[in-house]
């Protein structure tokens, strides 16, 4: 997984609330078998227009905005299915960091896993890094995860929170099946003292 | 030892260690796999010559994106067809057990599951699919992981999951006639919010809980979701241990005596602490009709389409007005006038031989508005067998609704049954989202009775008015 520690870049306002994984990446889009090349799908309904066309009016669409790699939108982002296929595109797409005041759970694990910051901030440094990022060419904010920190440089501010284990998984990248895997004895010793309900292990010789 | 809720005895017994600074890694007792959240997982695997620790722990089935259209014709969309072939190559690779296609026990990975008694109280149970929520109903902690984590079970049988909080919401007193599970679900996400209980797990209590069928609290516990939750979880007792008992894979002779005695002992002890209560007045629910673009909009189906101004906060006021304008509804708009194009009773909330009881019901004798498509997707094979078996589906096709093969089908649209753009659609599914069952779709949430009403009379229409046969 790639680490993140600072990361700067061009900030793209999404203006809405509950934004479930289901506008992220639409269901047509989960049939494909690979983790890669979701980008170009991502918030499709809400780029193209039925006929395939671009929909100029969307955030993501106007020209200063094209290159951005962090994206701020309302409460509770990405609600809804538990498909990690919205966090491959978002990241795919070029997003490193999302800013919102606050993620469904399920979102935010899936983010966790593939190096995509989840920051939550209140609803009033939300709004103002909208209102700043709808008013400013280029407007841009540098995130420190190890200082917990994201600022403008134009006077903007704030601090976040996250959990000390995902944010030490992140900064470094780490790769936590091969963690999981290094609590071999205490899993082996949990196994041996909890063996399946024989009715539950006896599935596999019926089915083979 | 302090008194602890459900929940916590079952975490508790779940943690596998507590390493320092670290989150707690947690079994997993059961994994549920399916065609759409797997494939990468195990090219993970391949990519890093690691095999699946468990396989008999391991269930996986085709729900998602398979045709409802008579078994044995070869499956027209191709990239569906690829993803269901990758499930058989990786299930036959890694010896995990699959209830194929065409197996008698294939069905959506949530109806199974209970079906066949592999769902059982105290569990742990994940799958790659949100939904997994449904399983809590049994007094499991069942919740839905991505992919990623999807590999790390496969590969560990464990997680790291950080421990949520935990929430009550209390039932008081009786559901009112006609108000089905259904309504108490859409009800309780109207009144906490589609975020009202994120990063907790639920436990449904009070007298309008223990009253529901295991039926009834699956629909519930399946919607905990929409309510941004962890899971949700209703503690076991007879109608749980009625419910399991005799079925397939579940415990039998000295060994079911054993673990219903285990069963027992996990409901929440007197004096145990939640981090949040919520008390929902039953006697205050009545049938609910969903009318923007999540399930928390969601009215009585005698009010009307809310007013802009009602909102207090401006976020919310404008995602009404984005809603409404998606669902081309007018504010003030009566409920009971909205007409509907299309029906579908199906999906892992709504799928259940109860559910397409409740919906036979209404449908005898009766016949589906000229104007309106409906369709009826059994949950499973075995359901559809067993509903055969009593004359439903003689009821539904008399009526003029399609009786069709089992699988998760327009709850998300993966398969061919979608709408088409502008289409309305009562619908038993969980979720309202712009586009879900096919761009452009616009889909009100109900209970099977109320869509099949809806079906008949071609608009939405309180079925608690109506007499049955």
């Amino acid at each position: 997984m790639q680490p993140f520690r600072k990361h700067t870049g061009i900030v793209a306002p999404l203006d809405r609330v509950n934004v479930d994984t289901d506008q992220i990446i639409p269901k047509q889009f989960l049939k494909r078998i690979e983790r890669t090349g979701f980008g170009e799908f991502v918030f499709y309904d809400w780029r193209f227009a039925p006929d395939g066309s671009k929909k100029s009016d969307f955030v993501l669409h106007e020209p200063r905005y094209a290159n951005a790699t962090i994206l701020v939108a309302g409460k509770n982002f990405g609600c809804g299915s538990s498909r990690e296929h919205a966090v491959w595109a978002l990241a795919d797409y070029g997003f490193r960091a999302v800013i919102a005041p606050s993620f469904a759970d399920i979102f935010a694990n899936n983010s966790l896993k593939n190096g995509l910051l989840t920051v939550r901030l209140t609803d009033n440094e939300m709004a103002e890094i909208m209102r700043r990022a709808g008013s400013t060419q280029n407007y841009q904010l540098s995130i420190d995860l190890e200082k917990l920190t994201v600022a403008d440089g134009r006077g903007f501010s704030a601090s976040f929170t996250m959990d000390d284990f995902a944010r030490h998984c992140l900064l470094n990248g780490l790769d936590d099946i091969g963690l999981t895997l290094q609590h071999e004895a205490a899993i082996a010793a949990y196994e041996a003292k909890h063996p399946p309900l024989a009715e539950i292990g006896a599935i596999l010789p019926i089915l083979r | 030892m302090a008194p602890r809720t459900l929940f916590e005895k079952v975490w508790d017994a779940h943690v596998v260690t507590e390493p320092d600074g670290q989150s707690p890694l947690l079994y997993i007792d059961l994994h549920l796999v399916h065609e759409v959240t797997s494939p990468q997982a195990f090219d993970g695997l391949r990519a890093n010559g690691r095999r699946v620790r468990q396989p008999h722990r391991t269930v996986a089935t085709v729900d998602h994106n398979i045709p409802t259209t008579p078994r044995g014709l070869p499956i027209a969309d191709p990239i569906a067809a690829r993803q269901i072939e990758a499930l058989q190559k990786n299930c036959r690779e890694f010896g995990v057990p699959l209830f194929d296609m065409d197996s008698a026990e294939q069905g959506i990975v949530h109806v199974i599951g209970p079906e066949l008694g592999i769902t059982q109280p105290g569990m742990t149970i994940v799958c790659g699919d949100s939904h997994t929520s449904t399983h809590g109903a049994f007094g499991s902690l069942a919740f839905g992981i991505g992919t990623s984590e999807v590999e790390h079970v496969l590969a560990t049988q464990c997680l790291q999951q950080k421990k949520p909080k935990t929430m009550q919401i209390d039932v008081r007193g009786k559901l009112p006639a006609g108000v089905t599970a259904k309504d108490l679900a859409l009800g309780i996400i109207g009144q906490i919010g589609t975020d009202g209980a994120t990063g907790h797990v639920i436990e449904y209590t009070g007298e309008a809980v223990r009253s529901l069928s295991m039926e009834g609290r699956m629909t519930i516990c399946n919607m905990s979701i929409e309510a941004g939750a962890r899971a949700g979880m209703v503690a076991p007792d007879e109608t749980t241990f009625a419910y399991v008992k005799g079925r397939r894979f579940a415990p039998n002779g000295k060994t079911w005596e054993d673990a219903v005695g285990a069963w027992r002992a996990l409901g929440t002890d007197p004096g145990a602490k939640y981090d949040r209560v919520v008390t929902i007045d039953a006697a205050s629910l009545a049938p609910f009709v969903t009318w923007g673009t999540n399930p928390g909009m969601v009215v009585q189906v005698n009010a009307r389409v809310p007013e802009l101004n009602s909102f207090t906060q401006e976020s919310d006021r404008r995602a009404a007005e984005q809603a409404l304008a998606y669902m081309a509804l007018q504010p003030g708009t009566p409920i009971e006038q909205i007409a509907v194009d299309r029906v579908f009773i199906g999906s892992c909330t709504n799928s259940r031989i109860e559910d397409l009881r409740a919906a036979a019901r209404v449908a005898k004798g009766r016949h589906v508005n000229p104007k309106v498509r409906a369709m009826v997707v059994p949950g499973s094979q075995a359901i559809k067998q067993a509903a055969e078996q009593e004359g439903l589906h003689r009821i539904f096709v008399e009526a003029g609704f399609e009786w069709r093969e089992s699988g998760c089908s327009m709850c998300l649209g993966m398969n061919p049954d979608i709408l088409q753009p502008g289409e309305r659609c009562a619908s038993t599914s969980n979720r309202n989202f712009e586009g879900r069952q096919g761009r452009g779709g616009r889909t009100h949430l109900v209970s099977p009775e109320m869509a099949a009403a809806a079906a008949i009379e071609g608009h939405f229409t309180d079925v608690r008015k109506w007499q049955f046969s």
